[in-house]
């Protein structure tokens, strides 16, 4: 007998050691809640302890070494790489110029939106508090999509709390430890979120695949969903709050497994491979953070005078034409609403934008020769010269003219 | 002027590692493992745990050393993921036994032979955690990509070439 057990030791290590992970493996594994995927959910007690000791053991080097070279990175960024920094400081400027006038002139719609919803008892989530936190480390395998941050339950860290970036949502927390916490992505096989399709308004469950790619896979072929729409969270999975930025719509095909659903791949709106900094998600509140309202506030305030000073203008010179409809800066949109390129001539004034706070001229339904703009200017009038037809005015109501 | 044969003493020579090496080396492949991909993607194609657990099996030549340093290297990895524990612990644990069964009878010094080594054991764990995974965990979302297997075998098979080299300077004759 001993000499069975010494001629095939080697075979029998392998057996009891693979048995005993096998046996592990039974003991680990959780009958998965109805709808979930094993993996994502946060660990049992006794395994979290194990992945805690083996985070514990990792972290702090991750730690140290993200620490010199992000101190490292800071010196070159701010005192020795300040190329271009006036530049876009100043494109900076001009982008809050921009962005403050769009504030202003969607403040009313927003405030509209939300006594609408108080009215009928929406129950509405706003982000309240947010923790910054970097991103210190990876799995390290392509099969489990998942970082490790910086920030833990010392921070006010818990499981479940979602995500973010500022160009939409990257995943939730899965574990937490003290001092660091597990982000399982959403790309992760294992990972699930609500959404809706931003302008069909189609609710689809968000799920990542084994290829590291994010898919709604529970929808039938319906022709209104294209490719680029944009998709939001729904705020259905009870971890995300509604509204925030998803992706776009890269690609619908059939699936073949699950017949007749389809699968749209999304493209994330969040640079999943290059996240450094993200935003957990620490509290909700049905009401607007105080910092929000008073923006809020500003902004309608804004609006508001924007709008009283374009009345007056409007009574003072009632033949004002701010030129936006014979500009060549001027476009149709789709619905042959007239969008201005330029950015000078939006409804929002502001202190030193020309043109800011003058009201635009609604388009004529039938343009003729009396439409402000279709005269040519008197300087090229000639006496006794024969009347110039209006191109632009035949193209757009041909039967008119050649009646 | 004496014959080197596959069963020459000079081949079946097992060699032995300081203890800090022994813990260490690993240790840095799976600090570099769940580093570099932060800020290099790609870099979750190489699996350098798999590469140190091939050397130090092939090295030893011994299956019980090879199957718990296997193993052990494999539960870290478990410990980085989202997966249960053993998943990585059970692939790795077999590599490791066969790795040091094949350094009997293979010239593991051979050049050749080390990139045919990593590149076949790249496919072997493949495969071994894709019927973990589908089979033993019962995981529907996991799915067999052949193609990106491949490119991850051709990858590790390069990567292993300089890691072993760099790791033969730490080797000890027993």
């Amino acid at each position: 007998m001993d000499s069975f057990f010494f001629r095939f030791r080697n075979a029998l290590v392998l057996i009891v050691v693979v048995l005993l992970q096998v046996f592990a493996l039974a003991v680990q594994v959780q009958r998965p809640v109805e709808g979930t995927v094993p993996g994502g959910t946060p660990d049992g007690k006794k395994i979290t302890l194990l992945r805690r000791w083996t985070v514990a053991l990792v972290t702090p080097i991750e730690r140290l070494t993200h620490g010199s070279s992000l101190h490292t990175r800071s010196v070159w960024d701010n005192y020795i790489d300040l190329r271009h920094t006036r530049q876009q400081n100043q494109q900076l400027k001009q982008e809050v110029t921009q962005l403050r006038e769009e504030e202003a002139a969607f403040a009313e719609d927003a405030a509209q939106g939300r006594r609408l919803q108080a009215i009928l008892g929406f129950q509405q989530q706003y982000i309240a508090r947010t923790v910054a936190a970097q991103v210190i480390g990876t799995s390290g395998t392509d099969r489990s999509h998942v970082l490790y941050l910086d920030k833990g339950l010392a921070d006010g860290l818990r499981p479940n709390q979602p995500v973010i970036t500022p160009y939409g949502i990257v995943g939730k927390l899965r574990d937490v430890f003290p001092h660091t916490s597990q982000l399982l992505l959403i790309n992760d096989s294992s990972s699930g979120a609500g959404v809706l399709l931003e302008s069909t308004r189609i609710r689809g469950i968000l799920r990542g695949t084994s290829a590291g790619e994010i898919q709604i896979n529970n929808l039938t072929p319906d022709q209104r969903i294209k490719p680029g729409e944009p998709v939001v969270t729904s705020g259905g999975d009870q971890v995300f709050p509604r509204g925030l930025p998803v992706g776009t719509i890269q690609s619908i095909v059939p699936d073949p497994q699950h017949q007749p659903y389809t699968a749209i791949t999304i493209k994330p709106a969040a640079n999943l491979s290059q996240l450094e900094e993200v935003l957990v998600i620490t509290g909700t509140s049905p009401t607007l953070p105080a910092q929000a309202q008073a923006d809020a506030a500003q902004a309608e305030a804004t609006a508001e005078e924007n709008k009283r000073a374009a009345e007056v203008l409007a009574e003072k010179l009632p033949n004002i034409n701010d030129q936006t409809t014979n500009s060549s800066n001027t476009a149709p949109n789709n619905d042959g609403k007239p969008i201005d390129t330029t950015g000078q001539n939006l409804i929002g004034g502001l202190p030193g934008v020309p043109n800011s706070g003058l009201p635009k001229v609604q388009p004529a339904v039938h343009p003729d020769r009396y439409t402000p703009g279709a005269t040519p200017p008197a300087a090229d009038l000639q006496p006794g010269a024969p009347e110039k037809s209006n191109t632009s005015q035949t193209t757009d109501s041909p039967k008119s003219d050649t009646r | 002027m004496p014959e080197h044969s596959y069963t020459s003493r000079a081949e079946l020579d097992q060699y032995a590692f300081r203890p800090i090496v022994t813990v260490l080396a690993p240790l840095l492949c799976i600090l570099l493992q769940a580093m570099l991909p932060k800020t290099w993607a790609r870099f979750n194609y190489v699996d350098l745990p798999l590469i140190a657990t091939i050397f130090f099996a092939v090295a030893r030549r011994n299956p019980i050393t090879g199957t718990i340093t296997g193993t052990l290297i494999g539960l870290l990895q478990d410990g980085l993921t989202n997966h249960p524990f053993g998943v990585y612990g059970i692939a790795k644990g077999v590599i490791g036994y066969i790795a040091a069964s094949i350094g009997f009878a293979v010239d593991v010094d051979n050049m050749v032979n080390r990139v045919l080594l990593n590149f076949g054991f790249s496919l072997v764990q493949s495969g071994m955690l894709y019927l973990i995974s589908r089979r033993l965990l019962a995981d529907p979302s996991v799915h067999l990509q052949p193609v990106h297997e491949l490119i991850c075998a051709v990858v590790n098979a390069i990567v292993a070439i300089p890691v072993f080299l760099l790791l033969d300077r730490f080797k000890l004759r027993e």
